[in-house]
């Protein structure tokens, strides 16, 4: 007799299956718990400052009373520079590496290369910013400088996403219009870069909001503990979210009573961020609705 | 008119890597008829089509040999342009490979990337191309419906109508009804015999049924060697080769 038929196996295949879908699902819905909590303690604490004042005054009293706009501002600003950057040099890399790289030795290292640069720690990116965009460009500890710095934080992501993305267009597309007598170019302009869009712009939002978050590479090449004024050039020193936290949270010397503002700050900066994802989430379902022909 | 030469297959060889495809290959294709390539999977017809309108170029490690020659010209001689070359060879695939777009776009594509005429002529282009493809009556309330939504017949005779409507004078079909069902296939079948009036039509296929219900002349691969060619009619009643005739009595398939 087996083991799966016998008197008795059913209820026990039955129970096996139970205890497997637990072990899968409660480290799931521990982790969302855990999101969840994360996101409500956050909110409780720091709806109580969130105000129009807050969003539109600079810091005052010593950071214990006014808002955040300069950090708002300066975040909005360099997250920009990063994207002006890191989009046109992303996108151009990606569709190269999808449609014109042969595939040989030299561009299956140049895949892994970006795929490992996207790992590096970022405070070695901020050490590099310094190096080359501070000092050795001359651009000082400025907007322009954070904002490259960040700019090659987001490229192995964007690179990696835009390719993925064009990648996933079938075939079938260019060669049809190849075959209809268009160049190559006019293929992947007019049947391939359409269609890949939404997936490129989905990488590039998912990278606004890893690069409003980022500290380290802003830390040595322009962020600033306090200024009076708000950034009036791209070589201006500027205040930025996550910034401003780390300072509120650690290096006040009235922790106790700028905790508030803190809370605020950090609630600020995660909706900014979910703003994004949640922006990226929507085009993603909007695509598998329409991309009929991924069946 | 009907037996004078359109395309001339001379001493084709081609290879992928080490892998010699096509030895030495060579037939004619009468004009305003339908030629099918036939064989068993495997044997290089489809690759044989790709080289007619230079699709094998795509493919990098392609080396190819020889001379198609269409209208007193070798296909690979550096004077042809690629570019021309496709839009005078059409072809059509083996799985219809609509684009996401119109119907109306679908057709319109081609016209739009060589810039044949305004909107109203393009207008006219894709309506006569949808006529002759046999497809107006069905679409012509719906243009602007995505491609997709058409079933799979419909959207294999859109691909032929985009074909015709850059105003090829060679239309190649690569097994265009191995994707289709017995009913669809018979139409475009039906189809694929009317067109000849206008076109050159070089279809392959594996089927050896199909190829005597459409076409005029045959050419019979086998293991990237031509066992023979001719008329269907001799081909099929009369088989000069060993290989055509253990083909025909299904030996292998």
């Amino acid at each position: 007799m087996n083991r799966a038929t016998g008197p008795g196996a059913i209820p026990r295949r039955r129970f096996g299956s139970s205890i497997g879908f637990a072990v899968l699902a409660v480290p799931l819905f521990a982790f969302i718990a855990f999101v969840l909590l994360l996101v409500g303690y956050l909110v409780a604490n720091g709806i109580g400052v969130l105000s129009w004042e807050f969003l539109s005054k600079p810091p005052t009293a010593g950071m214990t009373e006014g808002g955040i706009l300069p950090c708002i501002i300066g975040t909005v600003l360099v997250t920009f520079v990063s994207l002006a950057f890191s989009v046109p040099v992303g996108v151009f890399s990606g569709i190269y590496l999808a449609e014109y790289a042969p595939n040989n030795l030299l561009t299956r290292a140049i895949r892994s290369s970006v795929r490992s640069l996207a790992g590096v720690p970022s405070i070695v990116y901020g050490l590099f910013g310094v190096a080359l965009f501070v000092n050795a460009m001359n651009l000082g500890m400025s907007v322009l400088a954070s904002g490259l710095t960040l700019g090659l934080v987001n490229l192995p992501w964007i690179i990696a996403t835009c390719e993925e993305a064009i990648s996933a267009i079938p075939s079938s597309f260019r060669e049809g219009a190849l075959a209809l007598g268009s160049t190559k170019w006019e293929a992947i302009r007019r049947n391939v870069l359409p269609y890949a869009f939404p997936g490129i712009l989905t990488g590039v939002l998912l990278a606004v909001a890893r690069t409003a978050g980022e500290t380290a590479p802003i830390l040595f090449t322009g962020v600033t503990y306090y200024t009076r004024q708000l950034p009036n050039s791209l070589l201006s020193r500027f205040m930025a979210l996550p910034y401003h936290l780390f300072t509120l949270a650690t290096q006040h010397d009235k922790i106790a009573e700028v905790r508030p503002v803190a809370f605020g700050t950090a609630l600020v900066l995660v909706l900014f961020v979910l703003l994004f994802d949640a922006l990226a989430f929507v085009i993603r379902m909007r695509v598998a609705r329409t991309n009929t022909w991924q069946v | 008119m009907s037996g004078e030469t359109r395309i001339a297959i001379e001493n084709l060889n081609l290879h992928f890597g080490a892998n010699h495809v096509l030895r030495d290959v060579g037939f004619n294709i009468p004009a305003n008829a339908v030629t099918a390539i036939m064989g068993p999977s495997g044997c290089g017809k489809s690759t044989l089509l790709r080289c007619i309108n230079r699709m094998n170029d795509l493919i990098l490690s392609a080396r190819i040999t020889g001379r198609i020659v269409i209208d007193g010209e070798n296909v690979y001689s550096p004077r042809v342009d690629v570019i021309d070359l496709r839009r005078r060879v059409g072809m059509v695939f083996q799985k219809p490979n609509p684009f996401p777009k119109s119907i109306f776009e679908n057709v319109a594509f081609g016209l739009r990337i060589h810039r044949l005429g305004d909107s109203g002529e393009i207008r006219a282009r894709v309506e006569k191309a949808l006529v002759q493809a046999n497809l107006w009556e069905e679409v012509k309330d719906r243009l602007q419906d995505n491609a997709f939504s058409l079933s799979g017949g419909q959207q294999q005779r859109l691909c032929l109508a985009r074909a015709i409507a850059v105003g090829p004078e060679i239309v190649l079909l690569d097994e265009p009804a191995s994707a289709l069902d017995p009913h669809s296939t018979a139409k475009l079948e039906e189809l694929i015999v009317e067109l000849k009036r206008e076109y050159t039509i070089v279809i392959v296929t594996h089927n050896m049924q199909q190829a005597a219900r459409v076409s005029d002349h045959c050419a019979f691969l086998m293991l990237g060697e031509l066992a023979e060619w001719g008329k269907t009619e001799q081909v099929f009643t009369k088989p000069k080769d060993k290989r055509t005739e253990d083909f025909l009595m299904g030996k292998f398939g």
